[in-house]
């Protein structure tokens, strides 16, 4: 009884960050861009004055939900009714519960109780995320066509097209990660990053993998349709794209799942090639650095560093998504296809190729 | 999986797939399609075997599923009358439904009632478990399924270049 509301907490938890660090996502988007771009952004609501930074947060984390959930729902005429309701609800619930396999710290000992920090232990992760992260193309496939209007149906095509054509390096870049470590399990993934090559340097996938995790990078941006890959949406071309139709809580819903699956990116970028919730030389009892000297910590701020160093990495990829997107011009839709199935497939399956040959000669 | 589980999930799932060809809408058809894809896949995570229900959802809900709809969308196909019975093909899936459940009873008869109360092997339905087998006692048939999904590939190339 005790492991199942333990279990429970965990995975509640674990959604109420992902959809808090969504919305706080929204408005480092708008404050950033308009850092890059030289203008003032996002400042209105800034009820404590003059501060340097106005908190145009409390813009986007209160009065922004509030307007959006209280605007009309609009269903255009001759629309399905039916599926345009299901569809930002079938494109955000996968999304949702997927962070729950992506471990966030390695044990929590509370009265001499191990808590493992990961919701979900599944001995398929890797696979769980990539069953609901491909789920979550009915949502844009379906608002598209549900909306009774040429370009929503347009983006919703153009959708379904490149979301399926960048699962296959997304997935074949992770199957060399998958080889490096000999497990699809992500906890035991991140916990093989915690050894040392040649007693200094913190054994991260990204060296290992380096080829793997720039297709990953790029494959990912890609499944969460931002630009240089937003061609669903595309504003200059299809207005919208597959959401045209949608206002008030229902376009907020797509929003959102497209912020989500950045922060999904973020948390398997982390847990994959950055070491997870690993602190170098952070073992369970203390630091232990390569100079011989070592440093006894609690179990509790030892647990407490491993989620910090989690959280920081997770923000920090979430924040890189965002740069990027506010850097790069929008492909063309044939370069983004030829990307994708001429230069990431290929890369891809070579890198699976060589990490293979690697591990049958050395080993 | 008892008894109450397998109703439980048997039931929706065959309703579901009588939806598939019930109704008329296209879309509706593939969408109740994907549904039993994924009431399987929870078939398969009762039944213990993880990797496939992964994979279930992976390949056919989450890919081949999708391109389906994405084809219904592109050639835009409206909901259509029941042509079938107009070409004569009613009576033949008639006689197709009967040749099949009686196949299924005969297989019910001969496979043995005592193979549900033996334990599970360790490990059963893992990945490592899948794929050990795969590469050992099914390694032929593997090879052969994946020629034949190359040659699929070849031939689609083909036909893209005409």
């Amino acid at each position: 009884m005790t492991d199942f509301i333990i279990t429970l907490t965990l995975t509640f938890l674990t959604i109420v960050m992902v959809l808090n660090l969504g919305v706080m996502l929204l408005w480092v988007e708008r404050k950033g861009s308009a850092i890059l771009q030289d203008r003032i952004g996002a400042n209105r609501a800034a009820i404590f004055g003059k501060l340097p930074f106005n908190l145009g947060i409390v813009n986007t984390m209160i009065a922004d939900p509030i307007k959006l959930f209280t605007k009309e729902d609009f269903v255009p005429l001759g629309a399905d009714k039916l599926l345009h309701t299901l569809a930002p609800i079938l494109g955000l619930l996968p999304l949702l519960v997927t962070f729950i396999v992506i471990p966030f710290g390695d044990i929590l000992v509370i009265g001499g109780r191990e808590i493992r920090l990961q919701a979900a232990n599944l001995n398929v992760g890797i696979l769980y995320v990539l069953a609901m992260v491909s789920l979550s193309v009915y949502g844009v496939v379906l608002g598209g066509w549900a909306s009774n209007n040429r370009w929503a149906l347009l983006g919703g095509i153009r959708g379904a097209a490149q979301m399926i054509s960048y699962e296959i390096p997304l997935g074949l870049s992770l199957i060399g990660v998958v080889l490096t470590f000999g497990s699809l399990d992500l906890q035991e993934i991140a916990r093989a990053q915690g050894q040392l090559i040649g007693g200094w340097i913190p054994a991260w996938g990204i060296l290992y993998q380096p080829l793997a995790f720039l297709i990953f990078l790029a494959a990912g941006i890609a499944e969460s349709k931002r630009i240089p890959f937003d061609l669903p949406e595309a504003e200059s071309e299809l207005i919208s794209g597959y959401f045209t139709e949608y206002s008030g809580s229902k376009q907020s819903m797509f929003m959102l799942g497209d912020f989500i699956e950045a922060i999904i990116v973020a948390g398997l970028i982390t847990t994959l090639f950055f070491g997870g919730w690993q602190v170098p030389f952070l073992l369970r009892d203390g630091f232990h650095f390569p100079w011989g000297s070592s440093l006894a910590l609690p179990s509790l701020l030892v647990t407490l560093l491993q989620v910090g160093s989690f959280s920081i990495k997770v923000i920090f990829f979430c924040w890189l998504q965002i740069m990027i997107r506010w850097t790069l011009p929008r492909f063309r839709y044939d370069q983004l296809i030829n990307l994708g199935w001429k230069i990431l497939l290929p890369l891809a399956l070579f890198n699976v190729m060589a990490t293979a040959l690697v591990i049958i000669l050395f080993e | 999986m008892d008894f109450v589980t397998f109703f439980a999930l048997a039931i929706p799932l065959v309703a579901v797939a009588a939806m598939v060809i019930a109704h008329p809408s296209p879309i509706y058809s593939a969408l109740f399609l994907v549904l039993t894809l994924f009431l399987l896949a929870v078939y398969f995570l009762f039944l213990d075997a993880h990797m496939v229900a992964a994979l279930q959802i992976i390949v056919y809900a989450g890919a081949i599923m999708v391109l389906f709809l994405f084809v219904i969308m592109l050639l835009n196909l409206q909901s259509e009358p029941q042509r079938l019975h107009k070409q004569g093909l009613g009576k033949i899936a008639i006689i197709g439904g009967v040749v099949l459940v009686a196949e299924l009873l005969l297989l019910l008869q001969r496979s043995s009632s005592d193979a549900a109360d033996t334990p599970l092997p360790d490990k059963f339905g893992t990945v490592e478990a899948l794929g050990g087998q795969l590469f050992t006692t099914y390694l032929l048939p593997f090879e052969v399924t994946g020629i034949l999904l190359l040659v699929a590939v070849v031939g689609a190339v083909v036909l893209a270049k005409r």
